[in-house]
């Protein structure tokens, strides 16, 4: 009886305490760096893809909302021939992100994917790249890359030491 | 203004109905400021509009009866509480000058209706030939006789002391004092059956969602379960304005404003007291709900006589 009288007191004094309802339209809320929403694909610090078109998010997609397809400049640098997020799909898991070994794919704090039209929500390469890094600014995956493109050899890359010539090692 | 005229019944009925539509919007405002929520704030200035909306949504929906229901039962039902409600406002004494009837036996009056209304639930129950339905109104029933009695027994301690069942005599003879003060067992045991006899949580076991699924309301859609809703509305209006009338001196208040405010004012605490209630409490399971009513209230108010009657008697 008396704790049933507290809980009365206790909701009752509820009545001078602050909403926590954020007023979504007018008021928005705070959304943190790393959350989970829209994804993108980002460029490099020199605005080159840093897709390598690996498909480990393809992969890794629970829900098989990423298709993509695997081609190569005259440099010999990888790239996806086209890249498609099928956002009707997409559940904003985030492992995409993880698995990608380039920072290339990245989530985004916004949330907002809504049209009339369902095959609206999906989005091709050109929806999905942005000019900037997103959130690695400094990182190039060919600068510190062992593959050898043109203007970059083996061995010259960062931190890379010079390819040991296997067959100097023999007896 | 003179009781019964036509002018003040027109006006009663429809601020009544008026007030217990309204009364959506302030139980969903008022519980969600309680869970640190906002509740319905966009339909118009404070979301006052709510209601339009949501009277608007209830009578373009489906009004479907079950093809297994007893469908003239299964019609009527549903009108008997708000019927039986808005009778019971006939008695209220709202001011002096306002109100219907000025009625020798208002509060047998208003017990009976109360009662009465528990017809709705039970021919609901068994006309929509559902097994939850029927539980719910099994339930109903059996709360209704358990709770009527000490609610009854409740409001004998005011009869004794203001030796009248007119409603606006008992107002009268609180001139000296409210009855809350040497009637407070009465009261608590009045409150808590007022709380049973509108079926409000933490007492609203004919419908606890959560075990029978809606209970006597079950298998009702549209307009007809608008009716249960603002009939049970209705209900929480009429007890808060008998218990104000007998216990809280009715009308009866310092004389910066006038009686009427006074009496809207008490009531609508009460009104938000019961809100508070259910925002708050849990149900209770079945048993342990009959068993308070019969091994704790029951006493308790068969006390409250002996005592008061015991009192009246030696105290001339």
């Amino acid at each position: 009886m008396i704790s049933q009288l507290r809980t009365l007191w206790i909701v009752l004094k509820h009545t001078f305490s602050r909403a926590d309802t954020v007023q979504y339209p007018e008021q928005r809320p705070k959304l943190y760096p790393r959350y989970r929403g829209r994804i993108v694909l980002t460029r490099d610090p020199d605005g080159e893809e840093r897709c390598v078109a690996c498909n480990l998010c393809a992969a890794v997609c629970p829900v098989d909302c990423i298709a993509l397809q695997k081609t190569e400049d005259v440099d010999g640098r990888w790239y996806p021939e086209f890249f498609r997020i099928n956002f009707s799909r997409c559940i904003l898991c985030g492992l995409c992100e993880e698995a990608c070994p380039t920072y290339a794919i990245q989530l985004t704090p916004d949330f907002e994917l809504c049209e009339y039209d369902r095959r609206n929500l999906v989005y091709e390469k050109e929806h999905l790249l942005i000019q900037g890094t997103g959130k690695y600014p400094g990182y190039s995956f060919y600068r510190v890359a062992g593959k050898a493109i043109a203007g970059k050899d083996k061995g010259q890359a960062e931190n890379e030491a010079p390819p040991i010539d296997v067959h100097s090692l023999l007896p | 203004m003179t009781v019964g005229s036509p002018a003040v019944v027109i006006g009663i009925l429809l601020s009544t109905v008026i007030v217990a539509a309204w009364l959506i919007w302030v139980e969903r405002r008022m519980i969600g400021i309680w869970q640190d929520r906002l509740g319905p704030n966009r339909v118009g200035p404070l979301g006052l509009g709510q209601v339009v909306a949501d009277m608007v949504k209830i009578f373009f929906k489906e009004d479907w009866i079950p093809p297994f229901a007893d469908k003239p039962v299964f019609v009527i039902a549903p009108a008997i509480v708000m019927v039986t409600m808005l009778l019971g406002f006939v008695v209220v004494p709202f001011a002096p000058g306002v109100g219907v009837i000025d009625f020798n036996f208002g509060l047998l009056y208003f017990f009976a209706l109360s009662s009465l209304a528990v017809y709705s639930q039970v021919l609901a129950g068994y006309a929509s030939n559902n097994k939850y339905s029927l539980l719910g109104s099994l339930r109903a029933a059996a709360q209704s006789i358990s709770y009527e009695v000490f609610m009854g027994l409740a409001a004998m301690g005011v009869v004794m002391l203001a030796g009248s069942f007119n409603l606006r005599e008992i107002v009268e003879a609180q001139k000296d004092g409210w009855y809350v003060l040497p009637q407070f067992a009465g009261f608590l045991a009045f409150l808590v059956a007022a709380v049973a006899e509108c079926h409000r949580a933490p007492f609203d076991l004919p419908e606890a969602e959560q075990e029978i699924t809606g209970g006597f309301h079950t298998e009702y859609s549209g307009m007809k379960f608008g009716m249960f809703f603002v009939g049970e509305y209705l209900g929480i209006t009429l007890n808060s304005a008998i218990l104000v009338t007998l216990f809280f001196g009715g009308w009866l208040g310092p004389a910066f404003l006038p009686p009427l405010a006074w009496f809207i004012l008490k009531t609508l605490v009460f009104i938000l007291f019961f809100i508070l209630l259910r925002a708050a409490l849990a149900r209770p399971r079945y048993d342990q709900f009959m068993s308070f009513g019969w091994k704790v209230m029951l006493p308790l108010t068969l006390a409250n006589i002996v005592v008061t009657g015991a009192v009246g008697l030696s105290v001339p």
